[in-house]
């Protein structure tokens, strides 16, 4: 178990170290983020619908499709030169390679809410202040969720003829049981209701964290060939 | 492919249904002629969650025994199932829009229904979208496995908002809350439709040993 987590955390530092050293893809993933907020706040007459009451949605679709950005790239970086096959033949096993990569996906995916999630209150001026703690743990709880999930789709679309086309297609029906859930509890933060309203949401959150987590990792080594 | 005698039996239990629904079948009281989409709609319902769920058996197997045979099956129950699933979406709407005034609700059962629709077109285009088979094998058990895993966490998500369906008035704890004379109709309807899936399942089954037979994994390679 030990070496289980070493080795991942060793992947997890290769992968970094290259977005780190290119920033291609966090730089695009932030700047979609502020796109999409301006113009989800055009989507809507804001004299009719309050901010607050956007803002929630608005978050959590930002999440999944900013996320979706970088999972893409997440198995997307081994394709040139077939790099993938060097990852297979090291000495790591198959299911470190999956956390390595997940875990790399989890620091992109937070990275880019660290920016998002500050944008979205200054631009819809709203208070985040109050709710900012409990509000991050939604985005973690969320966030693992979404990257074991992209991850495991991103080794797979790679390697078919739509991989653009096919890993929204395949990723966005599980992203919905943490959507609902993430967007449902920042509401119930926002409007000011304790943070124990909100322990249905998260415990579902949670949930899936845990079975999807142990679910992909069991599953990564399939997708590889034999 | 000459259709087979399952499938012409299949077949002509479904019309024996219809007969019996449309001709033989007392009319409900408040909602009229309507309701009667109930014995399309339902039965085409559990045939589509009994065609998922072979899939996540055959995928869980397929992973275990490595047979092409199970395979098949898979892709044969979903494609079969999301013809289903189809049948479930549309007549659905055709009933809401009278009896609920609206063909849509974002109510827990429809989401549900919908994202099953949507999961395994999913799981079909990715097949079409793998060459290799022994790989698009391995891909469809995995999303096989993780879409049956999927499915109560959708549930439960969709389902804390307040649901509007019909409750179930079959598989209760309770006695059937349904007149004798449409509770045969609906039995029946349920049991021609399981037939008619067993029969459109094993067409598909046999197209796919054809096809690949036709195309063995070596003539790809090459």
């Amino acid at each position: 178990m030990r070496d289980l987590l070493r080795d991942a955390w060793l992947i997890a530092r290769k992968d970094l170290a290259i977005e780190f050293r290119t920033r291609s893809a966090f730089l695009s993933a932030v700047v979609f983020s502020l796109l999409a907020i301006v113009i989800f706040f055009f989507a809507w007459d804001a004299t009719a619908v309050a901010a607050i009451d956007l803002a929630p949605g608005v978050l959590w679709v930002i999440f999944v499709f900013s996320g979706l950005l970088g999972m893409h790239r997440s198995f997307g970086v081994e394709q040139p030169d077939r790099a993938i096959d060097g990852l297979i033949a090291s000495p790591v096993a198959r299911e470190a390679i999956f956390l390595g990569k997940a875990l790399a996906s989890l620091v992109f995916v937070l990275a880019v809410q660290a920016i998002a999630i500050p944008a979205v209150a200054l631009f819809y001026n709203l208070p985040l202040g109050g709710v900012a703690l409990p509000l991050a743990g939604i985005a973690i709880l969320a966030a693992i969720g979404l990257v074991v999930v992209g991850t495991l789709f991103s080794a797979m679309a790679v390697n078919t003829r739509l991989a653009e086309l096919l890993l929204p297609m395949l990723a966005l029906p599980f992203f919905v049981p943490i959507v609902i859930p993430a967007a449902q509890a920042t509401a119930k933060l926002m409007s000011g209701r304790p943070v124990g309203d909100t322990v249905a949401w998260l415990k579902l959150l949670l949930a899936f964290d845990i079975v999807f987590i142990v679910a992909c990792t069991l599953a990564y080594p399939f997708t590889l060939e034999e | 492919m000459k259709p087979t005698p399952l499938t012409i039996a299949a077949i002509a239990a479904v019309a024996v249904t219809y007969i019996r629904a449309i001709f033989f079948t007392p009319l409900e009281a408040i909602q009229g002629p309507a309701q009667k989409i109930l014995y399309i709609h339902a039965p085409a319902a559990w045939v589509a969650f009994m065609a998922f769920g072979l899939v996540a058996v055959a995928s869980i197997l397929y992973l275990w025994l490595r047979e092409d045979r199970l395979d098949r099956i898979a892709e044969s129950s979903a494609e079969v199932g999301v013809v289903f699933t189809t049948v479930v979406l549309t007549t659905g709407p055709l009933w809401g829009k009278p009896i609920w005034g609206a063909y849509w609700t974002w109510d827990a059962r429809l989401t549900l229904t919908l994202f099953l629709w949507f999961i395994y077109v999913a799981y079909l285009v990715m097949r079409g979208a793998l060459e290799d088979r022994a790989t698009r094998a391995r891909y469809s058990a995995v999303l096989g496995i993780l879409g049956a895993l999927l499915i109560p966490f959708i549930h439960l998500s969709v389902y804390l908002f307040r649901t509007l369906h019909p409750q179930t008035i079959l598989m209760k704890p309770s006695a059937p809350s349904l007149p004798g004379e449409m509770l045969t109709t609906l039995l029946l309807a349920f049991a021609s439709f399981t037939l008619l899936y067993v029969a459109l399942l094993r067409s598909r089954y046999r197209y796919a040993v054809t096809r690949d037979g036709a195309h063995p994994p070596e003539a790809t390679v090459a």
